[in-house]
C-alpha cells in the first residue's frame, strides 16, 4: 500500500501474456520448480522459467563446476537435463497441474535443434512463453556461440518463432559479451523475438593460487550474482533505449526489490532472479513484496508507470507512448 | 546462537532451531549463509549435523573446521549472534530394522555426523564400534564419545600422535572381522570414503558413505555438487550430493572418477544417444 492507501498493480504483460507481477525465476537457477516447493509457492511468481532444455539427456560438465568470486559465483555446469521427452512427461505436467506460468527455456546446437525443441514444446499444455537461451555455441560454425552473432541468433528465432503457436511469446535470451548488444537484440526482434531476456551470464574465470590451477574443471565459466548486475542494467538501458516497444526481461544480480525496481527504471518489464535463489530460497518472494513496496513508497500505483521511467529527462511529467522515438 | 567452543582443532556452534532439531534424522546436513547482511558471499555453506538436543525448544550442534572465509566467518560468531539456516537438507542415512553390529568411520570431522547416528543406531539395540581418523590428534573429532557409546574405538592417525599410525581404511579389516560387522557406515573426506567402500567391497557388507561436494545452494537447484553415482537400473547418471545424498551406498559411487564425466554416464558427452550442444 501506498501513503495514499492505494495497492499498487504489479500485473505486467510479455507482449499480450499478462503475468500477474514482474518477478520470476531465471533459467537454470529454480530447479524443475519442485526444489523450491518446500520453501514457498512458485504461483505467487509472475512466473517460474525453467533450466535450458536440451533434445537430448546431458550429464553436464565436470566439477568443479563452481567457484565464489566477489558478490559472484562463476559456474560451468554445461545445461545438465534429462532431455525434452522427460520433461515433458514429467516436469512440465507437475508446472501445469499447479497452474504455476511456466517460461520454458530451450537450449540447441544447431538451428534445426531449437527448432524440433520448438516442435515438441508446440501445443503442449502449461507453456507461458519460449525462452531461446542464445548462449549455446553453434555446432555448424565451429562453436561460435549463436549470442554473439545477431544473424545467427536471428536465424534460431526466427525458425523458432514459425513453430510455436501464435499466442505464445518468444523471448530471445541474449549475452553480454557483444560488441554491441542493440544490435544483436534489434536482430532476434526483426527475426521476430516478442520479448528479450537479459543478461545470460558474461564469461569470467579464476585460478586458484594455491594449486595453480584454473578454478572450474571448464577452465572458464559464466559469471553471475551482484557482481554483474551493473552490466546487466546497462544492456537494459541501451536496448530499451533502441527498442522501446519490445518487453524486456531483466537479469543478472538481483538480490533486492531495490535492485529490482532499477532494472524496471532501465526498461525492464519483468526481472528474473538467478543467484539470489542459491543464497535465500525465498528471494523471489522476498524481492516481489520490498519492489512493490518500493513503488508504493514513490507513489507509484502501476508498475507499467516506472517501466523505463529512468529514460525521462529529470523533472520530465510522465511519458505517453506517443511521445517514444517509434 | 547459543555458544561457542574450541574443540581441538575445530569449533563447536550451538544454535537454537527448533524446527530443524524437530525434523532432523541422522545424515541430514544444513546450509548457513556466510558474512552477515550485504555479504560479498553469495554461496551458502554446507554443515553436517553433530547433535540436537531438546533443549530452549531444540538445539542443533556443529563442529567447523577453518578451511576458508565462510568457515573462518562462522568460527567468529559468538553468543547471541544469530545465523541464517536452512535445513533439514538431504538424505539421512537408512538404518537396519534388525539389531545389526554397526561399524562407524569417520575421518577428520566428518565423524561428527556419526554420534546422532550411534544414538539411533543404539536404541535399535545394534552394537556400535567406532574408527576414527584423521592426520593428527588434535583432528580426530570425538575420540571421547566414541570411547563412551561405542563398544570399541579405534583411533588413527597418519604422525601416529594418537592411536595407530596409519589411516582408517588400514585398521578397519581387523575391526570388521573382531566385532563381525554386518554394516559400515562413514562420513569424511571422499579418498578415505572410497577406502572404506573397498572394505566394504572386499568383505561382502553394506557400505553407506556420506559424501562432501562442493555446494553452491544446498537445495538442489544449481547443479553444482554432483558425482557419478550409478543408479539401480545399472546406469550411471551426475546426481545432487545435495539432494539425491549426501548418503550414497559407497559401492554405486565412482569414486575413481569423481571430477568426471564417464564416457558411460546417461548424457555424456558423444556417449549413448546424446548429442552435444556444448
Ligand atoms: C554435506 C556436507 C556436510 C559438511 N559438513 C561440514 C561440517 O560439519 N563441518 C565443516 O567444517 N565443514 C563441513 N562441510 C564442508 C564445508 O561446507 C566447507 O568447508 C565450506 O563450505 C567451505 O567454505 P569456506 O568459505 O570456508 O571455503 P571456500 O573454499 O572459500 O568456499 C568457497 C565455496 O566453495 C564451497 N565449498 C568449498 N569446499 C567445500 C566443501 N568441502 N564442501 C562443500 N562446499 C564447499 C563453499 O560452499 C563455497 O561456495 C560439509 C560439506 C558438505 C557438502
Ligand atoms: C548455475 C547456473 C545455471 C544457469 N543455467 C542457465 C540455463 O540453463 N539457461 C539460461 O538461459 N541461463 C542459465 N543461467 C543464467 C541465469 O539464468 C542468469 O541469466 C544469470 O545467472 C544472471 O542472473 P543472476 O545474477 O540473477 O544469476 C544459469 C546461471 C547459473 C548461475
Ligand atoms: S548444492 Fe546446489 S544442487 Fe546441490
Amino acid at each position: 500500500m501506498s501513503p495514499d492507501g492505494r495497492s499498487v498493480d504489479m500485473s505486467t504483460y510479455i507482449t499480450h501474456v499478462e503475468l500477474a507481477n514482474p518477478v520470476i525465476t531465471a533459467a537454470g537457477c529454480a530447479g524443475t520448480g519442485r526444489e523450491l516447493a518446500p520453501f514457498f509457492d512458485l504461483g505467487r511468481l509472475g512466473a517460474h522459467t525453467t533450466r535450458s532444455i536440451t533434445m537430448a539427456p546431458r550429464a553436464g560438465r565436470p566439477t568443479p563446476r563452481m567457484t565464489e568470486t566477489p558478490s559472484g559465483l562463476l559456474n560451468a555446469v554445461g545445461l545438465p537435463g534429462p532431455g525434452i521427452e522427460v520433461f515433458l512427461d514429467r516436469e512440465l505436467p507437475w508446472l501445469a497441474q499447479r497452474s504455476i506460468r511456466t517460461i520454458v527455456s530451450i537450449g540447441g546446437g544447431s538451428v534445426a535443434e531449437y527448432t524440433a525443441l520448438a516442435r515438441r514444446l508446440a501445443g503442449a499444455p502449461g507453456v507461458t512463453a519460449v525462452e531461446v537461451n542464445l548462449a549455446c555455441p553453434n555446432i555448424e560454425d565451429r562453436g561460435r556461440v549463436f549470442a554473439r552473432d545477431g544473424a545467427a541468433s536471428a536465424e534460431v528465432v526466427a525458425s523458432v518463432r514459425t513453430v510455436i503457436p501464435d499466442d505464445v511469446p518468444v523471448v530471445a535470451k541474449l549475452s553480454p559479451d557483444v560488441t554491441d548488444i542493440v544490435t544483436v537484440a534489434a536482430a532476434c526482434a526483426q527475426g521476430g523475438a516478442d520479448a528479450l531476456s537479459m543478461i545470460n551470464n558474461p564469461l569470467g574465470m579464476s585460478i586458484d593460487t594455491d594449486t595453480m590451477r584454473p578454478a572450474l574443471a571448464a577452465v572458464s565459466g559464466g559469471l553471475s550474482g551482484p557482481a554483474v548486475r551493473p552490466l546487466a542494467v546497462r544492456c537494459v538501458w541501451q536496448v530499451y533505449n533502441a527498442l522501446p516497444l519490445v518487453p524486456i526481461i531483466g537479469v543478472g544480480g538481483v538480490t533486492t526489490g531495490r535492485d529490482a525496481l532499477e532494472m524496471i527504471l532501465a526498461g525492464a518489464c519483468a526481472v528474473a532472479v538467478g543467484t539470489a535463489l542459491f543464497h535465500d530460497p525465498l528471494a523471489a518472494v522476498r524481492i516481489l513484496k520490498e519492489l512493490e513496496e518500493l513503488l508504493a513508497a514513490r507513489g507509484i500505483h502501476r508498475l507499467a508507470d516506472a517501466v523505463g521511467r529512468a529514460h525521462r529527462p529529470p523533472g520530465s511529467g510522465s511519458r505517453h507512448l506517443e511521445e517514444s522515438s517509434l | 546462537m547459543l555458544t561457542t567452543r574450541r574443540v581441538d582443532a575445530y569449533h563447536a556452534l550451538t544454535v537454537v532451531a527448533p524446527g530443524i532439531a524437530e525434523r532432523y534424522r541422522p545424515g541430514h546436513f544444513v546450509s548457513v549463509a556466510v558474512g552477515g547482511p550485504g555479504t560479498p558471499m553469495v554461496t551458502r555453506r554446507a554443515l553436517a549435523v553433530h547433535d540436537v538436543k531438546p533443549d530452549y525448544g531444540g538445539t542443533v550442534d556443529f563442529v567447523i573446521a577453518v578451511s576458508g572465509p565462510g568457515t573462518a566467518w562462522l568460527a567468529d560468531r559468538r553468543a547471541r549472534d544469530t545465523l541464517d539456516l536452512v535445513g533439514p537438507l538431504g538424505r539421512a542415512f537408512p538404518l537396519p530394522r534388525d539389531p545389526v553390529n554397526c561399524v562407524l568411520v569417520g575421518g577428520e570431522y566428518g565423524s561428527a555426523t556419526l554420534f546422532g547416528l550411534a544414538d539411533v543406531l543404539l536404541r535399535r539395540h545394534c552394537r556400535v564400534d567406532f574408527v576414527l581418523g584423521a592426520a593428527s590428534a588434535d583432528r580426530v573429532f570425538g575420540a571421547l564419545r566414541a570411547r563412551r557409546m561405542g563398544e570399541t574405538a579405534t583411533l588413527t592417525t597418519e604422525d601416529g600422535s594418537l592411536g595407530l599410525r596409519g589411516r582408517v581404511a588400514d585398521v578397519l579389516p581387523g575391526v570388521i572381522a573382531d566385532v563381525r560387522a554386518d554394516v559400515i557406515y562413514a562420513c569424511g573426506p571422499m579418498g578415505m570414503l572410497r577406502g572404506v567402500t573397498a572394505v566394504g567391497i572386499e568383505f561382502d557388507i553394506p557400505v553407506q558413505v556420506a559424501v562432501e561436494e562442493a555446494m553452491a545452494c544446498g537445495i538442489g537447484v544449481c547443479m553444482t555438487c554432483v558425482l557419478p553415482v550409478i543408479g539401480d537400473d545399472g546406469v550411471t547418471r551426475m546426481v545432487r550430493a545435495c539432494a539425491e545424498g549426501p548418503v550414497f551406498r559407497g559401492e554405486r559411487v565412482r569414486f575413481d572418477d569423481i571430477g568426471t564425466i564417464p564416457f558411460d554416464a546417461l548424457g555424456a558427452p558423444g556417449g549413448g544417444s546424446a548429442r552435444n550442444v556444448t
